[in-house]
């Protein structure tokens, strides 16, 4: 017997038992929400000063600072790498292409710590090649930029594959360069992509944990990255400290997957 | 045509140096001691023991995340509810938390000081720093995955044939086990790949509620960081080639069950 009253008439499409709704719902809710609700009541316990102490301290606010700067800068790298990659993969063609198009997706199917196990192998202190980035804000970045390879060009290849090639034609048969016709032509139709690929980047970057900790030393207010250092809060028992950055992180990341579905919405009404 | 050849080489050599060396490196790194080695570290029972668990944990958390991500999308795009879109955020929620941060909350609600961590632990269940806390972990981190693959199909292939079938006399069950169900296995399918992958790959979310005992909450990924720790650098690489390897055939699935149109 369900009280729910939700339309369950056959022509509405496929079957759900009636209970399934609710259950799903509450899968969702103790999975999720619950958690993340002991969260919200934990920050605002110690009251607004205490959260802003804590997320302030020095040490906080080196390992915010390292974190949003890094990954800023994985972000638009990603957003000309990305473009290059992707266009390489639509446009380009040569022996074994299928098979780098396969790999990009290597990040995403490799656990974070293996790739910072794999990272720590060819660039760590016993690098074949001679070359230690371990305790250096470098290594912060590339294990970064490790992680978040597939998203700009998974975003714009799609879209690069889809545009009208006679655009560029007649641009060039008008007498445009290359370089003309990808800044005027291919670079505006591109770029919603590129931003959703870099936001997607820069949101996944600022929650990294397991790449980053096995390759960058983690020394506070030089590699400490924010998720590290809410990580080293937690096994010192200082819960107030844990909370606030864990809001202060989670508010950003959000606020950038909004903007993206913003986004979505305004260039597909644009098309339409 | 020269820069054509310069933009392919910068971008090969940009993968080659990003992707490709590293990771083929580790497979050279391993077998670097001969065969020997590696057998002796992956036949360890604590090396067993580890990948019992990591196994364990995904054979709990895939089949209850596809059912829910399945009966999601269903809700998602089959039926009027309202808030439709709030849902959706929430579904994709955990891809915005940070592994470390969905840890954390899970020790605010069931650690000893947590909302329901006495009420555990005076039942004689222990939720932190063991099996249960490392599956809702995982059960967080992998859960948008399944409903995201199969939204977009579900809402591809419309209603028609749902309809028609109706028409013919289907009841609904039937329905949906023979209409859409074929429809969108290929999306379920998909999202369980990613799903799997991203259980027996998961750690910080992992390494915060585990307590990391040795034999009892070791995953593969844990032992992989903790064997390094120990400088037992064998023991630590043959645990990343095997996640390695399950990190391939994931990918080998991966491009076979796409259901994008650009591969």
């Amino acid at each position: 017997m369900t009280t729910v009253a939700l339309p369950r008439r056959r022509a509405s499409g496929a079957a759900l038992p009636s209970a399934a709704p609710g259950v799903a719902i509450t899968y969702l809710s103790v999975i999720v929400l619950l958690p993340l609700a002991a969260l919200l009541w934990q920050s605002q316990k110690g009251g607004a000063d205490a959260f802003w102490q804590a997320v302030s301290s020095p040490d906080a606010a080196a390992a915010l600072e390292l974190t949003l700067g890094a990954a800023l800068l994985v972000a638009l790298n990603n957003a000309v790498f990305g473009t290059l990659i992707a266009w390489m993969i639509v446009r380009d063609s040569f022996p074994g292409k299928g098979i780098v198009n396969s790999l990009i997706d290597l990040p995403f199917a490799l656990p974070t710590v293996v790739a910072g196990l794999t990272l720590l192998t060819l660039y760590g202190p016993y690098s074949p090649i001679g070359l230690n980035i371990t305790y250096t804000r470098t290594a912060v970045v590339l294990a970064l930029l490790f992680e978040t390879l597939p998203f700009v060009i998974r975003s714009v290849q799609p879209v690069l594959l889809e545009l009208d090639r006679e655009m560029e034609e007649a641009a060039a048969s008008l007498g445009a360069r290359g370089h003309v016709v990808f800044r005027r032509i291919v670079l505006p139709n591109l770029l919603p992509a590129i931003l959703s690929g870099m936001a997607l980047a820069f949101a996944r970057a600022v929650g990294e944990y397991g790449s980053v900790v096995m390759l960058s030393g983690n020394v506070p207010f030089s590699t400490e990255v924010a998720s590290v250092h809410i990580y080293s809060q937690i096994q010192s028992d200082y819960v107030t400290g844990a909370t606030a950055m864990s809001i202060v992180l989670l508010a950003i990341s959000l606020a950038v997957l909004l903007s993206i579905s913003a986004l979505h919405r305004r260039s597909s009404k644009h098309v339409h | 045509m020269f820069t054509k050849l310069g933009l392919r080489f910068a971008a090969l050599a940009y993968l080659a140096l990003l992707l490709i060396v590293p990771v083929g490196i580790i497979g050279a790194h391993t077998f670097s001691g001969g065969l020997g080695p590696v057998w002796d570290s992956l036949t360890v029972p604590d090396a067993v023991k580890a990948l019992e668990l990591t196994l364990e944990i995904a054979i709990i958390v895939v089949p209850l995340n596809t059912v829910f991500g399945i009966t999601m999308a269903i809700l998602m795009v089959r039926r009027e509810l309202p808030g439709k879109a709030l849902l959706s955020a929430l579904i994709d929620l955990p891809f915005a938390v940070s592994p470390v941060i969905v840890g954390f909350t899970l020790i605010l609600v069931y650690g000893q000081q947590g909302w329901f961590g006495s009420f555990f632990v005076d039942r004689g269940y222990q939720i932190i720093f063991s099996t249960p806390g490392m599956v809702l972990a995982t059960m967080f981190v992998s859960l948008p995955f399944v409903a995201r693959e199969v939204i977009p199909v579900l809402r591809e292939i419309g209603t028609e044939q749902e309809q028609a079938a109706a028409t013919l006399g289907a009841r609904s069950h039937q329905t949906f086990r023979r209409v859409t169900l074929p429809a969108i296995r290929w999306g379920i399918v998909y999202g369980v790949v990613l799903t799997t992958a991203r259980s027996i790959g998961e750690y910080g979310a992992v390494a915060v509620v585990s307590g990391n005992v040795i034999g009892q909450t070791q995953t593969l990924t844990l032992r992989v960081s903790q064997e390094y720790q120990n400088f037992d650098h064998t023991a630590a690489y043959t645990a990343a080639l095997e996640l390695a390897v399950i990190a391939l055939v994931t990918l080998f699935l991966m491009n076979l069950f796409h259901p994008r149109k650009d591969r």
